[in-house]
């Protein structure tokens, strides 16, 4: 088995997709010559031509709209928006037009697209390179949300988001990119959509996670198990569609909860999670439902004081489950 | 229209038919000089760890100098973007301003620490704050010049974005909405050639932005950064037109981007070493300097004087900024709205919101 970093696995994983199906092609700023700013497409203009991978303008309305056009018309987009928080001069064309051309057309017509983004802070990158968007996009029916945590799952998830018949929304935290490797199975495994990770089994507290978090709550829950408090985490890979089944099980056994997200925290992904325990396993808590978010501040703030304040760490984690466990 | 293809030798005469004194000329190079040397001691500053990030406004000052020489700092608009230096030195932002900013100090003016560095802003100068999605600050600067003409202020806007950022849905929006109203509005376009790495023929399928103006029924003119005169010729003809009521203008100056598209960015992956190479010769400075020595406007004496200046200029911003304090954590929260909003506090078990 080889070993990858994240963003190894992801820059194989489209090389291997675009070899086995030739309709794929991918379209965003700098992906072509230059590899991406990150260099997830590296060399991939070189293997497969200008045609297949291609240099946009430095319009994302453009790139997500022209992705769904090529879509109906029998290719297999692979768009890349540069940095999530440039994604919303195309939200238009993601929120009321991909997400919704199946169900307007009554199933006549599906859009087989991926949009990929690098998301996420903790990279100096202030305001407009630091921002977690999921919750804008979990909230529309029709768009699959995607966040792997691992080069594992990055591959699997990936491949199953460029095959599925409708439009994934795939969330790339920046920070993992170059500091995660793993071991990566030379296999065509697949990662299914809509299946959260077990990453730690435990008894007393759950903590449900994803993205970088799901790797700052696995240290959370070893620093805490010296102290004797048993942690159960779970990655949810997928925000949408979410394993329910498996965050209500986990629950149902722990009796307590907590979400994190780096999202800030009103209105967050953890909100849904926590209206869905309160829901389906009320009977089974012993806590109330807690989160651990980013602050109510519009951006990550650039001044490195400013921006470890912001950020969630494995420390404000650590201290999120003592408090729990102790409830 | 190219209003540089045909640059004087000498630019005396030309100069004093557009109403630049000597001291003006001197003036024009002078912020040039400070910008350029403002911006290589970024790069200094980046490179020995200092700061973490800069983006450069090398090959574009003498566009910038050139064409707000024709605004009223203080009193005329400016929605800049990240490679504005030149132009907010020019509109009244001090290079230790500027480096308080790069350091994300606490009294950086821009954003107090909050933004990236080059993220300029001062409100206090009328200079609109830099937010990095491109051309989002266009749409602004029009509504700026809408406030103006209703309220009858006599101020004219400039903004200014890349070639590529002239691309966005936002551009024609603005300069559609503009053209109708005869707003006192001016969109320069910094056409260095590339954005990031993407080479202009990429971004749009003809060879000049100006070309578009036609669309709206605005004037599109074409300068090149190394003729600075032309630049501010141009400018001065499109302040003109926005004072008179007679509406926008699209300026589209042709520059060099002379460094790398950012501190993150390794443009050898795209670029040709000969390529780069060439462009220097495409240096507004030693272009600019060449034309006022050989006038005579620039002598030995005052080249030397004003070199000295700019180094202890930026000396002094530099010590300045080092040594100024970093925002605290108890105001990190503060300023999203004019007031606190105190039913939104979380709640008691509430975890990680920064305030716990
Ligand atoms: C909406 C948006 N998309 C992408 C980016 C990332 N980005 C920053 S600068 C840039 C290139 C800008 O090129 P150009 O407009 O020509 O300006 P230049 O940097 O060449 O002066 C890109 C793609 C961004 N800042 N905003
Ligand atoms: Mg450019």
């Amino acid at each position: 088995m080889a070993v990858r970093t994240f963003i190894e696995a992801i820059r194989e994983t489209l090389a291997q997709e675009m070899r086995r199906d030739a309709s794929i092609i991918l379209l965003g700023e700098d992906v072509g010559l230059k590899g991406g700013v990150f260099l997830a497409t590296d060399g991939l203009q070189i293997e497969f031509g200008e045609e297949r991978v291609i240099d946009t303008p430095l319009t994302e309305s453009m790139i997500v709209g022209v992705s769904i056009g090529a879509a109906v018309n029998g290719l297999r987009p692979v768009a890349e928006i540069q940095f999530a928080d440039f994604i919303f001069p195309a939200f238009n064309q993601i929120q009321s037009q991909a997400a919704r051309m199946r169900y307007r057309t009554n199933n006549a017509l599906g859009l087989p697209m991926t949009i990929r983004a690098p998301y996420g802070g903790g990279v100096h990158g202030a305001l407009y390179h630091s921002q977690s968007v999921e919750a804008f996009f979990t909230h529309i029916p029709g768009i699959k949300v995607v966040v792997p945590s691992t080069p594992l799952d990055a591959r699997g998830l990936l491949r199953s988001a460029i095959r599925d018949p409708d439009p994934v929304l795939f969330l790339e935290h920046k920070k993992l990119y170059r500091s995660v490797r793993g071991e990566v199975p030379d296999t065509d495994y697949v990662t299914p959509l809509g299946s959260a990770a077990i990453t730690r089994a435990g008894t007393q507290v759950t903590v449900i996670a994803y993205g970088l978090m799901a790797h700052h709550a696995l240290e959370a829950a070893a620093r805490v198990d010296e102290e004797g408090i048993s942690v159960e985490v779970i990655d949810l890979r997928t925000l949408r569609p979410l394993d329910t089944e498996t965050v209500l099980n986990s629950v149902r056994k722990t009796g307590k909860c907590l979400i994190v997200h780096e999202d800030n925290r009103f209105g967050g992904y953890g909100a849904e999670i926590a209206a869905l325990v309160a829901e389906e396993a009320f009977d089974y808590l012993d806590a109330p439902v807690t989160r651990i978010a980013g602050p109510d501040v519009p951006g990550v703030p650039y001044n490195h004081v400013l921006e470890d304040w912001f950020m969630v760490n494995p420390d404000k984690i650590t201290s999120g489950i003592r408090r729990l466990a102790a409830y | 229209m190219d209003v540089s293809a045909n640059q004087p030798n000498d630019l005396t005469a030309p100069a004093a038919s557009a109403g630049l004194t000597r001291d003006d000329l001197v003036g024009l190079y002078r912020v040039m000089a400070l910008g350029r040397a403002l911006d290589e001691r970024m790069w200094i500053l980046n490179r020995s760890g200092r700061v973490a990030f800069v983006i450069s406004g090398q090959g574009h000052e003498g566009a910038q100098a050139g064409i707000t020489w024709a605004l009223r700092p203080g009193e005329d608009w400016l929605a800049p973007y990240y490679r504005s230096i030149t132009a907010v030195l020019r509109m009244g932002m001090t290079p230790r301003e500027i480096l308080l900013g790069s350091y994300a100090r606490a009294d950086d003016p821009s954003s107090g620490g909050r933004q990236m560095p080059n993220h300029y802003g001062h409100i206090g100068r009328k200079i609109l704050s830099v937010s990095s999605p491109v051309a989002s600050q266009v749409l602004h600067a029009v509504g700026i010049a809408l406030a103006a003409k209703l309220r009858g202020t006599g101020e004219v806007v400039v903004t200014s974005t890349g070639e590529g950022s002239s691309n966005q849905g936002d551009v024609h929006e603005a300069l559609n909405f503009a053209a109708i109203h005869h707003l006192p509005f001016i969109y320069v376009v910094e056409n260095n050639g590339y954005a990031i790495s993407v080479p202009s023929a990429r971004e749009l399928p003809v060879d000049d932005v100006a070309s578009r103006a036609v669309a709206y029924g605005i004037p599109g003119v074409i300068v090149r950064g190394t003729d600075v005169l032309g630049c501010y010729i141009a400018a001065k003809e499109a302040v003109r037109r926005a004072r008179a009521g007679e509406g926008p203008t699209l300026i589209e100056a042709k520059v060099e981007r002379l460094t790398a598209h950012s501190s993150d960015d390794q443009q050898t992956r795209y670029r040709s070493e000969e390529e780069i190479a060439a462009h220097r010769a495409l240096d507004p400075l030693p272009a600019f300097r060449g034309q006022l020595r050989a006038a005579g406007v620039l002598t030995d004496a005052a080249e030397a004087a004003m070199t000295a200046e700019i180094a202890a200029e930026v000396e002094d911003a530099t010590r300045f900024a080092e040594a100024a304090a970093d925002p605290v954590v108890e105001d990190v929260a503060r300023w999203v709205f004019a007031e606190d909003w105190p039913g939104e506090r979380p709640p008691a078990w509430g975890f990680g919101t920064g305030r716990d």
